[in-house]
């Protein structure tokens, strides 16, 4: 038999009881012991600024994960009708106490998540592409590389050391990088997971994002964009390694690079696609 | 010999016929224009303009089969104004123009039935790929085309999948009316439907199509002739949304039965309303975005080629500004089915009527202002990004406002846990889910890691598959009895509910880790690492398209083979259309109801649930 209709109140607090019971437990176990296995990582300063949103985001919307398995798990065994003839439930309408609850929370959930998220965006940009007039500009000295896309495949291309290009992103350890991403065809992304960067590659476009690298590691690239046939192939390995064996592998990779290099365009920001050409 | 007199004429046999027969004539009409040569345009290796007005012509000439033509020459040669066409026939009047109501809603179910399950084929056979992490089982074309064909058929035919069946049937009879505002218009968009769903299953003949759902330019100018299927197959879908919602628009507004106030409006017809806005605001601009697309195939103007001075930037705003409102349009009507279902089986008034309209039409004018978070790292201008994620977060509070009038509603109800019901309250758990997970891809720090990948799949598919599909089959449930007057095998729906219910959160939730950990979308290889999860996946998915199965044999065998008659109101709804029989007779009402109050007087005693005015129905 379900509740007598008096104690709205009773069955309202229990509610209320259990959801901070279980909130209280669970909240504080999901950001600190979920929390720090949350990807992408901490493979850079902007892995770690996502891993921290990411934490924010996934603490606070526990209570709210709470609040709705405690009123269905209440509510679906508490008022399941049982017997056979139909009886109505006492006609409730709307509770203006409830609205302004409900609408408060969930204001005040959304307003704080927007403020955080823009407050963490504005810092570095969080390893997205900015566009080609970037607003979220880290203070100090820079490695610029450019990321050239095309189907399927990505070249690095380093300018300040003589316009090498190499199939393979090699970065130096703790610094900052500050990648422009471009496309000769289709549109494609480009994704170091490890590093917590994405920016798409438009043709024609330069795209920026920055990353500050940390300690000597590998991390994966992939094309997040469906960019044609042979999408699902377009991903490498990179690689950040500490500043003197990268000094050393870049002087090897110009060495190499010399006879190359003279046959090569000269270095551009974007560079236009042929539109006709066919693929996928 | 009477029935070959029965095949000549204008039906589906003629329709089709002259639809393969115009698609020749465009084709060859098209080679007239361009000439021979296929290089008359230069560096162009198929006569693109040829396929475009192949189908154009094909579409047409189906058009004119079915009889959509004749109505308006008649009109020409001063015969007299007539609003019905073919209502009283047999079986015969569902596979043809019909300008009954009743009938184009069973149409629509049982057409977006069929492509739906083709759709939910082609998922199979990508899951089937994905088995293994670097294995081709199909060809990397046919696999894009696979999943381009899975994508679009589901965003194109889906944003009918309510509005379509429920919406026509259910519209006019909630509302007191006997049709809807412009019936010819109400079977056109219907066959449009079809025509355009047949034209994108046959990109196969033309290489398939690489771009997924979203047709992203320039890949879109350089793939081959199957594109072209893409932007017919969407753009005939945004004429027939926008036809329909114009229509619905039309009927609630002027043909609301005496007595029925915007406040007493089923909440059902206020989801409707709101998808039907939608539908009008949006479509118009996929309809020119794929018109401009198409000019770029085949007249060789430059809008999206970034060489001759175009944007893909121009293109991706252009169709997002069409695609984040779309996706409302197949949530909103699932939203209106949970609140509409909700109040009959938890024996209880809707809860704040007034809250769960404004919610409803919170998010139609909300979801205008969020498309750009689709681009939050393709290089926009960084100023936009705290605006947009602002505007995507602040759509959760009308949203959440949807959560709270139905939990409100369950409130100390009497809950009975029919089939309708149990689909509703997955919605919640499915919903919840999805909405939460949408925080991640709002938040711009945490979108740089989540945006196109599995994360964001999973994401949409718990807000569309659990969210749309969950309350279609809760609506099928709901009023199939009262569509064909057969009730559904409920043990066996029970099964079909636990079933799907089980694979669909085992098949999707899974799919959220795989993007945490990169498992980018569309891709047809994965790391070694995500194999386990993803073979996890894909037998889910293989159990999910069985659960599909288990509901069509439920659906069969009820309707074809038990035929169990369904009381005249099964669910006991206070709801006006379970006052008239099932089925609801071709004209609806005797008389005109009037209205005194909403459908949701439950535990309120009161006048006797029928209106004044009481529509016997029996003609």
């Amino acid at each position: 038999m379900a509740a007598p209709a008096s104690d709205n109140s009773s069955h309202g607090r229990r509610v209320i009881v259990a959801w901070i019971a279980l909130s209280v437990v669970a909240t504080p176990l999901v950001a600190f012991v979920l929390g720090p296995h949350l990807p992408p990582g901490n493979g850079s300063s902007q892995a770690t600024e996502q891993v921290l949103a990411n934490t924010w985001i996934t603490s606070l919307i526990t209570p709210v994960v709470c609040l709705l398995l405690v009123f269905f798990v209440y509510s679906l065994t508490q008022f399941r009708h049982r017997g056979g003839a139909l009886v109505d439930g006492p006609p409730l309408r709307s509770d203006s106490r409830v609205q302004i609850w409900w609408i408060s929370l969930t204001s005040l959930v959304v307003l704080f998540l927007a403020g955080f998220g823009t407050f963490e965006l504005l810092q570095n940009g969080s390893g997205g592409g900015q566009g080609p007039d970037p607003i979220a500009i880290p203070k100090g000295q820079k490695i610029p590389v450019q990321v050239i896309a095309q189907q399927w495949q990505f070249t690095y291309r380093y300018p300040t050391y003589g316009g090498v290009e190499t199939p393979q992103l090699v970065l130096p350890a703790d610094s900052y990088v500050e990648l422009h991403v471009t496309s000769l065809d289709a549109i494609h992304s480009f994704w170091a997971y490890e590093l917590g960067v994405k920016a798409d590659a438009n043709p024609g476009v330069d795209n920026v994002a920055y990353v500050k690298t940390k300690g000597p590691r590998t991390f994966h690239v992939r094309c997040a964009e469906l960019c044609g046939l042979w999408h699902g192939y377009m991903f490498n390995n990179g690689r950040v390694v500490p500043m003197s064996q990268f000094t050393a592998w870049i002087k090897a990779q110009r060495k190499e690079f010399e006879p190359v290099a003279k046959y090569l365009p000269k270095y551009a920001d974007v560079y236009y696609p042929d539109p006709q050409r066919r693929a996928g | 010999m009477s029935l070959a007199r029965r095949l000549i004429g204008f039906n589906l046999l003629t329709a089709c016929l002259l639809g393969v027969g115009g698609w020749y004539v465009g084709w060859f009409a098209a080679h007239g224009i361009v000439g021979p040569s296929l290089d008359y345009f230069g560096d162009v290796d198929f006569n693109e303009l040829s396929i475009v007005m192949g189908y154009l012509c094909g579409v047409l000439g189906f058009l004119i089969g079915l009889g959509f033509l004749n109505y308006p020459i008649s009109r020409l040669r001063g015969y007299p104004p007539s609003l019905r066409e073919k209502e009283t026939g047999g079986i015969g009047r569902y596979f043809g123009l019909c300008t009954d109501h009743k009938v184009v809603g069973v149409q629509y179910l049982v057409g977006i039935g069929l492509f739906f399950f083709i759709g939910g084929l082609n998922a199979m056979l990508i899951r089937t790929e994905l088995l293994r992490p670097n294995h081709q089982v199909w060809p990397a074309g046919t696999y894009l085309t696979l999943v381009g064909i899975h994508g679009t058929m589901m965003m194109g035919m889906m944003t009918s999948g309510i509005l379509g069946p429920f919406g026509n049937y259910l519209v006019p009879i909630l509302i007191g009316a006997r049709r809807m505002a412009f019936p010819r218009i109400e079977a056109l968009t219907f066959w449009l439907l079809m025509a355009a769903g047949a034209i994108l299953e046959t990109t196969i003949f033309f290489g398939g199509f690489p771009t997924g759902w979203t047709g992203y330019q320039p890949l879109g100018t350089q793939a081959n002739p199957g594109m072209e299927c893409y932007y017919l197959f969407f753009a005939l879908v945004g004429i027939s949304m926008t036809l329909l919602g114009l229509n619905m628009i039309a009927t609630v507004v002027t043909m609301r039965a005496p007595g029925l106030t915007w406040t007493r409006l089923p909440i059902f017809v206020w989801g409707v309303l709101s998808t039907a806005v939608l539908m009008v605001l949006a479509a118009p601009v996929l309809i020119a975005t794929l018109s401009m697309a198409v000019l770029d195939r085949t007249a060789q103007t430059n809008f999206f080629v970034p060489a001759q001075g175009g944007s893909a930037y121009l293109y991706q705003n252009l169709f997002w500004f069409f695609g984040h409102p779309e996706v409302y349009i197949l949530a909103l009507p699932g939203f209106a089915i949970v609140l509409e279902i909700l109040p009959v089986f938890a024996r209880k008034p809707l809860w704040g009527y007034r809250l769960a309209v404004g919610g409803l039409l919170g998010v139609t004018l909300l979801s205008f202002f969020v498309w750009q978070h689709h681009l939050f790292v393709s290089g926009i201008n960084g100023d936009l990004r705290p605006f947009y994620m602002l505007s995507t977060e602040l759509i959760s509070i009308p949203t959440g406002l949807t959560f709270i009038c139905g939990m409100m509603t369950l409130w100390r109800g009497r809950i009975r846990y029919s089939v309708p019901m149990l689909f509703c309250l997955a919605w919640f758990f499915n919903f919840l889910i999805g909405g939460l997970t949408g925080v991640f891809l709002s938040d711009t720090p945490s979108d740089t890691t989540t945006h196109g990948s599995f994360f964001s799949m999973a994401h949409f598919h718990y807000t569309i598959m659990g969210g749309l599909v969950f309350t279609f089959f809760a609506g099928i449930y709901y009023w199939v009895p009262k569509m064909t007057g057969l009730q559904l095998d409920e043990r066996l729906g029970k099964i079909h509910f636990w079933t799907m219910f089980v694979f669909f959160n085992s098949t999707f939730f899974p799919l959220f880790v795989a993007g945490f950990l990169g498992q980018p979308r569309r891709a047809v290889t994965y790391a070694q690492g995500l194999h386990f999860l993803n073979v996890w996946v894909s037998i889910s998915a293989f159990l999910l398209g069985a659960s599909m199965l288990l509901f069509l044999y439920n659906f069969v065998k009820s309707l074809v083979f038990d035929r169990v008659c369904a009381p005249a109101d099964p669910w006991g709804s206070k709801s006006i259309e379970w006052q008239l029989p099932s089925p609801v007779p071709v004209h609806n009402f005797d008389r005109i109801p009037v209205f005194s109050g909403d459908p949701y007087g439950y535990g309120e005693g009161g006048p006797t649930p029928v209106p004044a005015g009481a529509p016997a129905g029996m003609e």
